[in-house]
């Protein structure tokens, strides 16, 4: 049985189509990531599937049970971090804690083990009012607060937006311990890099799945010839590569630039090129693809 | 469940005690408006000062100033000597009324002839003026009486008053049931909407609705906390009232709590039912200050008398301000005395009133986000 399953929902708010048709399945102790620009409609769908918004049309069902008509049987079931901290800042940790156990029926010693590595950080500060915290320790007591009560499925909407580079990758070992547990975990992020750490991705943009798939897979299935290209003059680099008829997109990463081509060359040849039209000191190479220029590729030009 | 409860009402403690602006308005607020309706809202006055344009001159119309002034209430200002100086003293805003005193005032007096004293007093100031010159006639009738004591006129008919339950017309026996009606409602509902739609804005409400609780739990959880302390509230108003505004207390003192009890689990029904139509904090705040505040103040009775209304707010007044009824279930039992029976009608209107609003209340809280 599949934790999430989700058929052709739709939702639309005033005149804005939020979500258009979008299906996907969730397996048990999988680590779904949803990886999207903001505004893709991501929290939208998280809110539907943790029974808070109606869609419009569709369905779905979370844990076994319809969204819709089974949401009570649903609310004791699932974890759910929402996009901005909710949680009581004028508790401490330890209050915070101790509240969501209670409402959930259960206690912080009952499921302490579940916890215990993400608590063990934020311990040492349990005295302190969680509107005090920083980002990441913030985002650690969301997740304990999540998960206290044994969740068969967690929610996770953006949970490392706004946290420093080293909390993220902690934040993501913990995520993959946790699946071990058997939890699926529904996780999104606008960061491009994360999407390699879930299991599968599917790619998000104006309230469509663009592609679903392992990240891996996506990598290797993506044919088209990708090189990278580093040149002092980069911006001069990239009007003139836009412009030629060899060129099917140019975008810059970082320092470099990312060109495909609209059939194959050989990095000499691309370096030839570039050297007789001007741009001596540039160097390329072929490079595989990253989740980024996989959701650049299919995404929608920006207009 | 019992312990869901009681973890939710000590989270709901924590918030208050940690917040400053709630304590603030929930202790804050009663004590200074009742001592401040008790000094400063009061129709009593004391020491105003008066101008005499005596005419006479005579013994008689000596005794008369001298009569005034030994009441207490008034302190002579100046002897006018001319009707030209009248209205200075009124433009410079030292004298609150002018008593002119006629010519030959004392052969008219023990003479039995027709005479006038005028009364000039500061209209802009109606209820002011009113009184002062109702008690300047009082005055000047008990003047005559004593002087006239051998001399009885069969002509004269003697109007005498009694004020049963205020013998003395202190205004405190009036403002301190209203005061309470008022605080009780105004802190009731409007923290209780305030604090649940706190918890929309910071989107606490949103993991709230995703856990097991059934509604009516969350919002028992975070009223019950408010009753408590607006409870606390109104004893500790009607003691201030009892003990430094000297109100009697004559009914039951448990009937009393009883109906404020109750007021005040209305109170927080009409703050839940703010807080289910309201997104923000703002709005509930305005929802409760203008939906609620000003009714209860203008339209209770409370400080306007009912019959100098217009009939259409009457109506109003007497059929959907839940502070009418309490104020005058408060009255009775407090200064009247009186048992339940006398104020079966209103505690029945008021448990209606409450029975309707938890239900509406509860009917319109969302499980959902909209």
């Amino acid at each position: 049985m599949d934790a999430i399953t989700v058929e052709h929902i739709t939702k639309k708010y005033g005149g804005v189509l939020a979500l258009n048709d979008v299906s996907f399945t969730v397996g048990k102790g999988e680590l779904f990531g949803l990886i999207g620009p903001d505004g893709a409609g991501k929290s939208t769908l998280f809110r539907i599937l943790t029974t808070l918004l109606l869609a419009d049309k569709g369905k779905g069902t979370v844990a076994g049970h319809p969204i819709v008509n089974e949401y009570k049987e649903i609310r004791k079931k699932v974890g759910y971090m929402p996009g901005r901290f909710s949680l009581y800042q004028d508790l401490s940790i330890e209050e915070n804690l101790s509240f969501f156990a209670t409402i959930f029926g259960t206690t912080v010693e009952d499921n302490y083990d579940l916890i215990k590595d993400i608590y063990v950080q934020i311990e040492p500060f349990k005295k302190r009012l969680a509107g005090k915290l920083s980002g990441g320790m913030k985002q650690k007591l969301a997740l304990c607060c999540a998960l206290i009560h044994k969740p068969e499925v967690l929610f996770l909407d953006e949970p490392t937006t706004g946290v420093d580079a080293v909390s993220r990758v902690e934040f993501w070992d913990m995520l993959k311990k946790l699946k071990t547990k058997g939890i699926a975990i529904l996780v999104s992020t606008p960061y491009m890099d994360e999407a390699t750490l879930c299991d599968r991705i599917a790619l998000i943009q104006n309230g469509e799945i663009l592609k679903i798939n392992s990240p891996q897979q996506m990598i290797s299935n993506f044919e088209k010839p990708l090189f990278s290209i580093n040149s002092t003059e980069t911006y001069r680099l990239l009007n003139y590569l836009r412009v030629q008829n060899f060129t099917e997109s140019v975008l810059p990463f970082g320092e470099n630039l990312h060109l495909i081509t609209n059939k194959p060359y050989e990095v000499s040849q691309i370096e030839h090129h570039l050297k007789i039209s001007g741009f001596s000191d540039s160097t390329a190479k072929t490079i595989q693809p990253t989740v980024e220029d996989i959701f650049l590729d299919v995404s929608q030009p920006v207009n | 469940m019992f312990k869901i409860f009681k973890a939710f009402v000590k989270k709901e403690l924590y918030h208050i005690i940690r917040d400053k602006r709630t304590l603030i308005i929930l202790f804050g607020i009663p004590i200074v408006q009742v001592l401040l309706f008790g000094y400063a809202v009061s129709t009593e006055f004391k020491d105003a000062s008066i101008d005499v344009l005596d005419y006479a001159k005579d013994e008689t119309s000596i005794q008369l100033i001298q009569h005034i002034q030994s009441s207490g209430h008034f302190t002579l200002n100046k002897v006018l000597t001319s009707e030209a100086d009248i209205e200075s003293g009124f433009k410079e805003g030292n004298v609150a009324l002018v008593m002119v005193i006629p010519k030959d005032f004392s052969s008219d007096f023990y003479g039995n002839n027709p005479l006038t004293i005028q009364l000039i007093a500061d209209g802009s100031d109606p209820n002011k003026a009113n009184t002062l010159v109702q008690y300047t006639t009082r005055l000047i009738q008990s003047f005559q009486k004593n002087k006239l004591q051998q001399i009885e006129n069969p002509f004269l008919i003697t109007v005498e008053d009694r004020m049963l339950y205020n013998p003395q017309l202190i205004s405190a026996y009036n403002f301190i049931p209203g005061t309470i009606a008022f605080i009780l409602l105004i802190i009731s509902a409007m923290l209780t909407s305030l604090a649940i739609t706190r918890e929309k804005e910071l989107g606490t409400m949103e993991i709230l609705l995703v856990s097991p609780l059934p509604p009516l739990l969350i919002i028992l959880g975070k009223v019950t906390p408010y009753a408590l302390l607006s409870f606390i509230d109104a004893i500790l108003v009607l003691i201030i009232g009892h003990f430094v505004f000297k109100v009697p207390l004559l009914g039951s003192l448990i009937l009393l709590l009883l109906c404020c009890l109750l007021y005040v689990i209305l109170a927080l029904s009409l703050g839940i039912f703010i807080s289910t139509k309201a997104k923000t904090q703002q709005q509930a705040m305005l929802a409760s200050m203008m939906g609620l505040m000003l009714p209860t103040m203008i339209l209770s009775g409370f400080i306007f008398p009912f019959s100098s209304m217009p009939q259409v707010l009457q109506v109003i007044g007497s059929i959907v301000v839940p502070a009418t009824y309490f104020i005058e279930i408060l009255k009775a039992v407090m200064l009247r005395g009186v048992g339940f029976q006398s104020v079966v009608i209103e505690i029945a209107i008021l448990l209606g009133m409450t029975i309707v609003l938890l239900a509406l209340a509860l009917k319109n809280f969302k499980i959902r986000l909209e």
